[in-house]
């Protein structure tokens, strides 16, 4: 047990701090492309509702294309595709050998778009959840197309796929631990490090576990809350 | 376009696809047995039997399934020699065993939440109506309850059978050679990303849409005449 604090501790040889900050990069990975995920997703959405028909085709297949095939290969793609990209420019300019992408932005990237095509559909479904009356009722009163979108759309779609948008929020999260394999030192990725370097695996990987467990905990109340709060009844 | 290329690395994929269809085959099916007995044993409402599920429904939802994979490939294989004393090592020394371990549990877990909201979408009429007629709980249960419960939860299942088949990709991180594994070494022989994600991911795409199309079949077998949706 003392062995088992010392390991996680916060002093001399205790990898508490790492396993801490990498919490941290986990978080913001997390944050970041979950933001930029519900720019795709309500992109794609418009697309979508939208009575463009070769938007629409590509919002569809955006969608089945990144909701059906693993995240590891998107990750994959993403990365090496993009490595390869860069390191082939990098020969035309006469530079030679690999060059990486930037692990933290390629995951970002990634995440992004793969929780794009969960909430594009999220916020779809709210969109056609939405009583159609409104939308009348806004053109009778001869509302503006970005008026009624930003005060009458937006406040009752938001409320409709809190939800479902929660949901993916806890997704993206247990997502970014696939992110360690292209090299990013998040929580998983540490706690890979401090199994390999101290033969402690069990360890590791149940704080590791305890960490991911407490921040999809407590995320989950700040969702319930939000959920309490903004709906009606 | 160079077709030879995708001669080559078409048949290469496809021979991860027994491996990838085993594990998701097997995981489904331990992971649904066990979802069933874990929905049902939370009807009782007795505390000592919920708080147990619940906490291992929270771990296994609240962490990544590839932490789950490492957690009991190299985690317990840390305890080789309690493992040995009990004679569990042959099974715990085996990547492929482990991942199944872990895809059913996590797979379960979720299962259980969706059987439950099932089994609670029936409505209560039915089962007052039966036990009224002198069905035992367990007749109800199995005759009313579960039929209607198991054919409204086929929607939602079969999202989490996508994401099983989804997540079968992360065994190989743990050395199993299923169609994702060969996907990445295959990207790192040859060095181009974008031919071989497109063959794989066409793998992937019709395996889901099978799986689709099947439940969707099933769906309408199962359903009243008066509720199937027409096709």
């Amino acid at each position: 047990m003392i062995d088992v604090l010392h390991l996680l501790g916060f002093g001399d040889g205790g990898w508490g701090k790492s396993l801490l900050a990498a919490t941290l990069v986990t978080l913001l990975l997390s944050f970041s492309s979950f933001s930029v995920g519900i720019l795709f997703g309500g992109v794609i959405a418009t697309f979508r509702v939208g009575k463009y028909r070769i938007l629409n085709l590509f919002g569809r297949s955006y969608c089945t294309l990144f909701r059906g095939i693993p995240d590891l290969l998107t990750i994959y793609l993403l990365y090496y595709g993009g490595s390869m990209l860069l390191t082939s420019t990098g020969k035309l300019l006469g530079w030679d050998g690999f060059i990486g992408l930037p692990t933290f932005a390629t995951g970002m990237l990634a995440l992004a778009i793969i929780s794009g095509a969960y909430l594009a559909e999220i916020f779809r479904g709210a969109y056609l959840a939405l009583d159609k009356g409104q939308l009348e009722a806004a053109q009778a009163l001869g509302l503006p197309k970005w008026p009624t979108l930003r005060f009458v759309i937006m406040p009752q779609i938001m409320r409709l796929a809190l939800p479902g948008v929660s949901n993916v929020w806890q997704l993206i999260l247990k997502d970014s631990a696939l992110i360690s394999v292209i090299g990013l030192v998040e929580l998983m990725r540490q706690a890979q490090i401090g199994a390999g370097s101290t033969r402690e695996p069990f360890i590791f990987y149940t704080a590791a576990a305890c960490l991911y467990l407490v921040i999809t905990v407590l995320t989950g109340f700040f969702f319930k809350y939000v959920e309490n709060r903004t709906s009606s009844y | 376009m160079d077709f030879s290329f995708y001669l080559i690395i078409i048949p290469k994929l496809l021979s991860g696809l027994p491996m990838t269809l085993q594990l998701t085959a097997i995981s489904v099916s331990l992971g649904f047995i066990l979802a069933l007995t874990l929905a049902l044993l939370l009807q009782t409402k007795q505390r000592l039997v919920t708080l147990p599920i619940r906490t291992f429904v929270a771990i296994f939802r609240g962490t990544p399934l590839l932490l789950q994979i490492f957690l009991i490939y190299y985690g317990l294989g840390q305890f080789r020699k309690d493992l040995q004393f009990v004679g569990l090592w042959g099974f715990f020394r085996e990547p492929y065993w482990c991942a199944i371990l872990a895809l059913s549990l996590n797979t379960a877990a979720y299962g259980s939440e969706i059987l439950r909201g099932a089994i609670k979408s029936v409505p209560k009429g039915l089962v007052e109506a039966a036990r009224a007629s002198g069905l035992s709980y367990y007749l109800t249960m199995r005759l009313v309850v579960l039929p209607i419960a198991l054919r409204q939860a086929i929607p939602s299942y079969g999202n989490e059978i996508i994401l099983m088949v989804k997540g079968t990709s992360l065994a190989s991180v743990v050395t199993l050679m299923e169609v994702t594994g060969i996907a990445h070494g295959l990207i790192s022989e040859t060095y181009r990303a974008i031919e071989v994600f497109v063959c794989a991911g066409a793998i992937y795409l019709t395996i889901n849409f099978l799986i689709i199309r099947g439940l969707a079949a099933l769906e309408h077998r199962l359903s009243p005449p008066y509720l199937r949706k027409r096709t």
